[in-house]
């Protein structure tokens, strides 16, 4: 910690969060809110004399509520930046007469309330989330009691505890007596691998935590008697069966079953009610003290960072990697990467590893001082163009400029083009071509597709980065699904010009699905707006031809969602079963007419 | 800022492509269900095909060495690969391609394995039709496909890392130790996350900070 705080080459911003990031990999402008400490943090010894003044005294969250601090302090000794920090909500004020002492105490004058937030930008070439996790919170968990029972405590209450550091210098403590316990005991998965509350998944670290937390109480209280309630012990990693063994072999009683109910008895100490699995019995235990091993949670910060960016996210909320086997530290974003348990839950080896692993990352697409760019972007063919502008106001990047006066062809700004197509399937003259995506590149796909025995294909498209890798998701999780589906990539849904529409229904296609990523998700910040509008406007158009509109759908499909596009592609096989020969000929029919007059 | 003019390629008359089909065995992951060998030979009979085979494992070294000498052999200018899925494999056939001296942008991938092979795998006989049509489909697009080039433009050799927690300082000490400038930002007072919360921590049961 003291390394990285001092680091020449690492600029450190506490107190500040991201609010804005534009640009994209290589040169991302980010800005940053720096919200006020009202202590100079670089004139501060941490001498601690202002906080000795300071009136207003609050529970301090960094031991859980189980100490207290005043609304001048230091987090934690070892803190970085070693400076003090005024809470300005706790602080009785800093109207001079109303307190002031701190002020009056601190002899280098660091405190200075006239300090406000700072906002300001930073350009750089490559981002690394780290945004940690959530400790989940039990209160839900009724049968456990927590809050109820005064000495049922949370691991990262009872990690507090027995902490040196920590409010009781680490002497384990019942908060109803503050005597020694003579017994404890775990309960594993406390909002992990649960259908009905908290989360599905496993937290991955609260196994080999508890492990931990067991074999320090007995070296510290041999005769303790400890408990373990858990359905398994996973002790997965180097050295962890080792660990377990030990705690087994130091006396710690493993007892499989989550207790069912709790109840506190008049001296406080708590009777557990468990089904023991192994002997089939309901059994009770008295504990003078219960930790509830509790499981993590995304970091609250994280969906409002996945907008910021344009990431994706697992069904659990962690952020989606590029690859889970390959790409483990990539996300799908280039030039973002992950690191610690903003991907998933792990302990401190993982994150580490992890860590090293972005950061290497990171160095691999910088090293080289340039950046390749993107060629899938968007061309003008300026002799088509009669300049009317639609598609510099659908173009999501402020990429295009047209001259609609002066009836100059649009010029596209092909460092800003991301590349979405959105434009191209706008422009109602054909003036401009998505490379890599043209126009003819996909109708010639639609009528390979639909040159033999039409009528019994669905035709798909998906935008790249969240449907066809919702489908490759499916694929990986083996979700069987009608064999009769055709999907053609675009890399945004946008792209999906109503041409290409038509062209399928006139060719014979039963049915069309157009995907792409959910409402807020896209990739190319908002264009699969367009994409809704465009396919609202396509099935109007279906309707007064007198072709049924149903016969086109619109399906958001995330790259996490493998399950919801096999359960689409079901869907769209019934709808299909629903269309007949006569159905498309009468379509084709209408459509012939249509193009002659 | 500039503007770029890409110089357009009008591709070449259909008649005179070369291309080259590659139906990937994946060993048994797409040959399970899809009869690979047959996919290749229906496919050796579309328009502009030179050469169709199907291969064991197209991405492996020995697949992609026999993809780039027949490259050379045939003077293909344009290569399907029906295998996985592009979005895990593009890169590697793209590289191969550049190395054969051909503009890796002139590839298409058919994904038989991820959309195909795996999602149907108790039917072997639609699951080949369709890998059929999705490669006929790849066939038709990779004769429309232009070659396209990258530019390169300047970058900033700075990064960014979000949370000072344990993750966020290794990250930033690795960078910053290989020569990078880095901006930590973290919301708390102090860095060290979740990780200055604990005491011992396992498997080495030593202090965290």
């Amino acid at each position: 910690m003291t390394d990285a705080g001092r680091h020449p080459r690492i600029k450190l911003h506490t107190m500040s969060e991201v609010v804005d990031v534009k640009g994209y990999v290589g040169n991302f402008d980010v800005r940053i809110v720096k919200r006020a400490r009202y202590v100079d943090e670089n004139e501060c010894t941490a001498c601690g004399e202002c906080a000795k003044v300071c009136p207003v005294v609050r529970p301090n969250p960094f031991d859980i509520g189980l100490s207290s601090r005043k609304a001048i302090y230091t987090p934690f000794p070892q803190a970085v930046p070693s400076a003090y920090v005024v809470n300005i909500d706790e602080c009785l004020g800093h109207n001079l007469s109303v307190c002031n002492k701190c002020v009056e105490a601190c002899e280098k004058r660091c405190i200075n309330f006239d300090m406000s937030d700072e906002e300001f930008t930073e350009r750089v070439g490559t981002i690394i989330v780290a945004t940690g996790l959530e400790v989940y919170d039990p209160t839900e968990l009724d049968e456990y009691g927590y809050t109820r029972f005064e000495n049922v405590l949370t691991s990262l209450e009872f990690e507090r505890l027995v902490n040196a550091g920590g409010p009781s210098k680490g002497e384990l403590i019942r908060p109803t007596d503050r005597m020694h316990p003579k017994s404890v005991g775990f309960i594993q998965c406390v909002g992990s691998r649960s259908a009905r509350k908290g989360s599905e998944y496993c937290s991955n670290i609260c196994c080999m935590n508890t492990v931990k937390s067991t074999l320090i109480l007995k070296e510290h209280y041999p005769e303790m008697d400890v408990k373990v309630f858990y359905i398994d012990i996973r002790a997965f990693g180097k050295g962890f069966e080792d660990l377990y063994k030990r705690s087994r072999r130091s006396g710690v009683h493993y007892l499989r079953g989550l207790p069912g109910n709790i109840e506190e008895l008049p001296d406080k100490s708590l009777r557990v009610a468990v089904e023991n699995m192994i002997t089939g019995k309901l059994e009770f235990y008295d504990l003078d003290m219960l930790v509830l091993a509790v499981g993590l949670k995304p970091a609250k910060s994280t969906q409002r960072l996945q907008e910021m960016l344009g990431l994706q996210l697992t069904p659990d909320g962690f952020f989606l990697e590029a690859h889970p086997k390959l790409q483990p530290v990539d996300a799908a974003t280039r030039g973002i990467f992950y690191a610690g348990c903003a991907e998933s839950p792990k302990d401190i080896k993982d994150s580490v590893t992890q860590a090293s692993a972005a950061a290497a990352r990171s160095i691999r697409l910088m090293h080289k001082g340039e950046i390749s760019s993107e060629p899938i972007i968007s061309e003008v063919i300026a002799e088509r163009c009669r300049s009317c502008g639609k598609c510099a106001e659908v173009c999501p990047y402020n990429a295009i400029t047209v001259d609609v006066k002066k009836k100059t062809p649009a010029v596209i700004n092909a460092a800003a083009c991301a590349g979405c197509g959105n434009c191209a399937a706008e422009c109602p003259f054909g003036a401009i071509t998505m490379n890599h995506f043209t126009d003819d590149q996909i109708l010639t796909q639609i009528d390979a597709m639909l040159e033999e025995q039409s009528g019994e294909k669905i035709l798909a498209f998906a935008c790249n980065w969240c449907s066809y890798a919702g489908a490759d998701y499916a694929g990986v999780s083996r979700l069987q699904y009608p064999a009769n589906a055709r999907l053609i990539r675009t890399m945004c849904s946008a792209r999906v010009d109503d041409r290409f529409i038509w062209h399928g229904l006139m060719k014979g296609a039963p049915v069309i699905l157009v995907s792409g990523c959910h409402i807020g998700d896209c990739h190319y910040i908002n264009a699969n707006h367009w994409t809704e509008k465009r396919i609202k406007k396509v099935r109007r158009t279906m309707e007064t031809l007198g072709i049924r509109p149903e016969r086109l759908q619109l399906e958001w499909i995330s790259a996490a969602e493998g399950i919801r596009f096999a359960e689409v592609m079901h869907r769209m096989e019934k709808l299909r079963k629903s269309v007949t020969e006569t159905e498309i000929a009468e379509t084709i029919k209408i459509l012939k007419n249509r193009e002659k007059k | 800022m500039e503007t770029r003019i890409l110089t357009k390629t009008i591709a070449d008359d259909p008649q005179q492509v070369r291309i080259g089909v590659y139906v990937c065995h994946c060993g048994l992951n797409i040959a399970q269900s899809v009869d690979c060998r047959g996919v290749a030979e229906t496919a050796s009979n579309l328009e502009g095909v030179v050469v169709s085979k199907d291969i064991t494992y197209a991405c492996s070294e020995p697949g992609q060495q026999e993809i780039k000498d027949d490259i050379l052999e045939h003077g293909l200018d344009r290569i399907v690969v029906a295998s996985c899925s592009p979005r895990l494999h593009e890169p590697t056939f793209r590289q191969m391609m550049q190395s054969a001296g051909l503009n890796p942008y002139l590839l298409e991938m058919a994904n038989l394995r991820e959309q195909c092979s795996w999602v149907h795998m108790n039917e072997p006989e639609a699951a080949t039709k369709k890998a059929v049509d999705l490669v006929k489909m790849a066939v038709s697009r990779v004769r429309l496909l232009c070659p396209l080039f990258e530019e390169t433009l300047p970058l900033t050799k700075r990064a960014l890392i979000i949370g000072g927690g344990v993750a966020g300082i290794q990250a930033a000490l690795d960078l910053a130790d290989n020569g990078y400038e880095v901006i930590l930002v973290e919301k708390e007072p102090s860095i060290g996350g979740v990780m200055a919360q604990l005491d011992k921590t396992f498997p080495t049961m030593d202090c965290s900070i």
